[in-house]
């Protein structure tokens, strides 16, 4: 057949406009084969089974892990998997319909992103909070004192970049010690600062204690006052669509206990 | 300078083991099958391939003495070469093409420019100036890759192959032009080819290379009429004749004519294959119009057949079969009548 | 004519080469075919293969807010990260093709030996996460780097964290690309050519700057153009190895993906200048090319 370029094109809009009329229904009712399983298999703990699916902020990785272990011992039956990221991203895949249990924010303004849209079950519960320290290279090379240093030209300086909860967290503690910050770089997340001052490049970066801690030896926390005006707090919800609601209520209940607490604790969280 | 070679070189399977030499102002016509290793000795020639052993010396300078530690790079040789499909390069215009050579001496621009325009006239392209390879017919290509070759004034010239590439027809032209060309050259000449005609027409001497050796070499009449192996016998043979064009007649310098097929004006060859020629003990009746006498001067067997040197008003060489010679009862001064067609008798411009 | 004659007769070899100048002229015919046949096995892996490619940009117009367009791209930032990833990218390019053309003279050319292994090792940064590539220049040239200690205590001077480090990223990740597409035109143009200008006095430099480079032209070019596009999406590297600060080191990609984070339509907007802006740099070298080319 012999085909000119604006028949070619045809054919290529004509698949597009297929494709989005599949696709763009936002309205299609979510399917609930699972849910008369789930509701009657509600009302004891002990016959909580099948996967429980958890959305959770990134700095979250290691205790929820941790804790998932506890969870499984008390509850053979439930397969928990973790699906961690930066909390805007896990709020923008549940409300584009990601099959997901629970979330838990690293910050309430993407919990609000959620049950804006209707998409959370509950109310959301804040469990933890997690507050700024002063990142340095093991040794403190710079010799960096407090949050004042962040204004000297001459210090190679990073922080996260405003539009990230870290660097929007930065800016109010600035703003709070009346400091000018005068840095290199902006950083993408908590990550790419920490491997900065993990490989010695910049001097000092402004992190989360939590984050701190799990990076290491590598990397020394300092204390400052004015981190009290940007405590982050970390609120948690089952969701409306989610596949499995009891095991996702026995979860939140878990990491709200007193052994999800102390793990908590010991990673760098702070009690509400 | 004359080019005195003698060397030895290994190229895959085929080893290579040579020894020519070639007096300034003469042309060497190195004829043999594909692969026998002809092209590998314009490469050692022109320092594009170092031989393994051996020496190659133009005149005092030596170019390749590998025992000596001796090779000189092929930008520092004074070799011109025109290569198979003449490879002008596609991005320079005909005249920059030409000019190549001396601005890579350093020649300034302009002066390299008048120069090379000065070859494009004699080789008579002076209107394709401007012109990109791509738009020059093949016989056009090949007068602008000898001018290219020619205008750094070489020692050595070395041509591979160059009719091959053009068809049948613009080949005769071209044959003649080159012919032209290399007669006014005074340094020596190797010419590369495949083709009997070439040489008979091309050469004062002729090496026929097969397997990597010189099999037999000298002046192309005298390879012709004494064969020494069955390739060069099958190779070359052609009675080379030169005469004047007068329509479907050739009157030959010695004032013989011979009947050709085709209309033919002007200085020309008449050439005449050996198998062409045909034997009769006394003057035959009937058909061929070209009917001379002529004597037996020699006689030389090679495979099945026998090749016989004929003297007379028309110089023939004849291949006859073995029995038919018996036959016939022939022998060295046994007087016969030679007979040709008018169409096996080939003709081409001088 | 007694040629043809000559050769049923098998007096004559014939040569390979005998009819390479009868031989061009059906390509010339071929170039100049109108409305090919496309066979349905071809067509319509095609057209799945371009809607999966359109489709996409087709999803970023649909989703972009139209009306705020103007306003964002007067935003001063806007305009700073696009003058900057443009100028980082050239400069990019600049540097892959005075590094990058010799590396694929070496290996197209060269007999040296392990070409296969150092081929392997300049396309590593093909295979390598841009990000790991960041911190592998760290280690090269950060301050702390093998290289950068040094010359951070010699001249107090500092990469990371400059537009000079942006170059070095985009270097480093667009490079392969422009080496891999040179090296393929070396391996295609006839080294013959070069031959003939050795014959011609010139010696190894002069035959490559006025015999291989003309005609790899069009190679390079093609190589510049994917190295050009590469530096211009490099995202990895950069933010690592330069990190990302407005007016210096923000270039659009991180421009794009820190939108995200919080306003994806400013994202949208960011994405749609960076594919305008590339779209019609190459349609127009192209169309110069192209053009010079007949």
């Amino acid at each position: 057949m012999n085909l000119t370029v604006r028949q070619l094109l045809a054919v290529v809009a004509a698949l597009f406009l297929a494709l989005t009329a599949c696709g763009g229904g936002k309205d299609v009712p979510a399917a609930d084969s699972t849910g008369e399983e789930s509701s009657a298999a509600a009302p004891s703990e002990n016959t909580l089974s099948g996967p429980l699916t958890v959305f959770a902020g990134a700095s979250l990785t290691d205790v929820f892990t941790e804790l998932a272990e506890l969870f499984t011992a008390d509850h053979p039956d439930v397969e928990v998997t973790f699906n961690f990221g930066p909390s805007s991203g896990l709020a923008t895949q549940i409300n584009q319909g990601a099959p997901a249990d629970v979330f838990a924010s690293a910050n309430t303004s993407q919990m609000d992103v959620v049950t804006q849209d209707g998409s959370a079950a509950g109310e959301p519960t804040v469990f933890t909070e997690n507050v700024l320290q002063i990142a340095v290279p093991a040794g403190n090379p710079a010799n960096i004192a407090d949050l004042a240093d962040f204004a000297n030209p001459d210090l190679t300086l990073a922080i996260c970049a405003p539009r990230v909860p870290c660097g929007a967290a930065a800016e109010t503690v600035f703003a709070a010690a009346g400091i000018t910050p005068s840095v290199d770089s902006l950083e993408e997340d908590v990550r790419a600062a920490l491997t900065k001052v993990e490989l010695g490049e910049v001097d000092a970066t402004l992190v989360y204690v939590t984050d701190v801690i799990a990076a290491g030896d590598s990397v020394e926390g300092i204390d400052f006052p004015e981190t009290e005006e940007a405590v982050n707090a970390y609120p948690i919800v089952t969701l409306a669509a989610a596949p499995n609601p009891d095991a996702a209520q026995a979860w939140v209940e878990f990491i709200l206990s007193d052994v999800g607490a102390a793990a908590l604790e010991t990673a760098g969280f702070r009690s509400p | 300078m004359s080019l005195g070679a003698a060397f030895a070189v290994q190229r895959g399977s085929l080893h290579l083991e040579v020894d020519l030499a070639v007096e300034p102002g003469r042309v060497l016509v190195l004829l043999g099958p594909n692969g026998a290793g002809k092209s590998t000795v314009l490469r050692v020639l022109a320092g594009l391939l170092a031989p393994d052993s051996g020496r190659v010396a133009l005149g005092d300078l030596v170019l390749d003495e590998p025992a000596a530690g001796q090779h000189v790079r092929p930008y520092d040789r004074p070799v011109g070469m025109v290569f198979q499909d003449y490879l002008l390069f596609p991005h320079l215009s005909t005249v920059d093409n030409i000019a190549f050579g001396l601005r890579s001496r350093r020649v300034p621009r302009a002066q390299a420019r008048d120069c090379a325009l000065g070859w494009l006239d004699r080789v008579g392209l002076i209107e394709y100036a401007k012109a990109k390879p791509s738009n020059l017919s093949g016989g056009q290509s090949q007068r602008v890759a000898l001018a290219r070759a020619l205008i750094g004034s070489p020692e050595l010239l070395l041509l591979d192959e160059p009719l091959a590439a053009l068809d049948a027809r613009t080949k005769l032209e071209v044959r003649a032009d080159l012919r032209r060309h290399l007669a006014e050259y005074a340094g020596a000449t190797i010419v590369v080819s495949h083709d009997p005609i070439d040489a008979m027409a091309l050469a004062d001497e002729v090496a026929v290379i097969e397997h990597g050796r010189v099999v037999q070499s000298g002046p192309p009449a005298e390879v012709a009429r004494r064969p020494r192996t069955d390739y060069v016998a099958r190779l070359i043979g052609l009675s080379l004749l030169s005469g004047t064009g007068e329509g479907t007649q050739v009157r030959l310098d010695s004032g013989v004519s011979v009947a050709v097929a085709e209309a033919a004006h002007g200085s020309v060859y008449v050439a005449i294959r050996p198998e062409a020629v045909a034997i009769y003990p006394t003057q035959p009746h009937g058909s061929p119009r070209n009917v001379w006498p002529a004597r037996v001067a020699s006689a030389t067997p090679y495979g099945s057949a026998v090749r016989c040197d004929l003297v007379g008003p028309v110089p023939l060489t004849a291949d006859l079969t073995a029995t038919a010679f018996a036959e016939l009862g022939l022998a060295p001064g046994s007087e016969v009548w030679a007979t040709v067609k008018a169409h096996e008798v080939e003709v081409y411009a001088r | 004519m007694s040629d043809p004659d000559l050769l049923e007769r098998g007096l004559r070899p014939t040569s390979a080469t005998g009819s390479r100048w009868r031989r061009r002229t059906p390509k010339v015919v071929s170039s100049q075919r109108t409305g090919a046949k496309i066979p349905l096995a071809l067509l319509i892996p095609a057209i799945v293969g371009i809607a999966f490619l359109v489709l996409p940009m087709v999803g970023l117009l649909i989703r972009a807010p139209w009306s705020e367009l103007l306003v964002r791209l007067a935003e001063p930032e806007v305009g700073q990260a696009l003058r900057l990833s443009v100028f980082t990218a050239t400069l990019a390019t600049l540097a892959s093709m005075v590094l990058g053309i010799p590396i694929a003279w070496v290996l197209a050319r060269s007999a040296i030996r392990g070409r296969s292994i150092l081929r392997a090792l300049v396309t590593v940064p093909l295979v390598l996460p841009p990000v790991v590539g960041g911190v592998a220049l760290f280690l090269v040239l950060g301050r702390r780097g093998i290289i950068g200690a040094w010359l951070y205590d010699t001249f107090g001077f500092s990469l990371p964290f400059t537009t000079t480090a942006v170059v070095i990223a985009e270097t480093f990740v667009a490079m392969p690309f422009l080496v891999i597409s040179v090296e393929g035109a070396l391996r295609a143009a006839d080294a013959r050519f070069e031959d003939a200008a050795a014959t011609l006095g010139a010696n190894g430099w002069s035959t490559f700057r006025r015999v291989t480079l003309p005609l790899v032209a069009p190679g390079i070019a093609a190589g510049a153009v994917l190295c050009w596009a590469r530096a211009l999406g490099e995202f990895g590297a950069t933010i690592t190895f330069a990190g990302n600060f407005p007016g210096t080191t923000q270039t659009m990609p991180l421009a794009v993906y820190l939108a995200l984070q919080n306003d994806p339509e400013a994202a949208i907007v960011l994405s749609l200048v960076l594919l305008v802006v590339s779209l019609a740099t190459l349609t127009l070298l192209r169309e110069r090319w192209l053009t010079r080319a007949r």
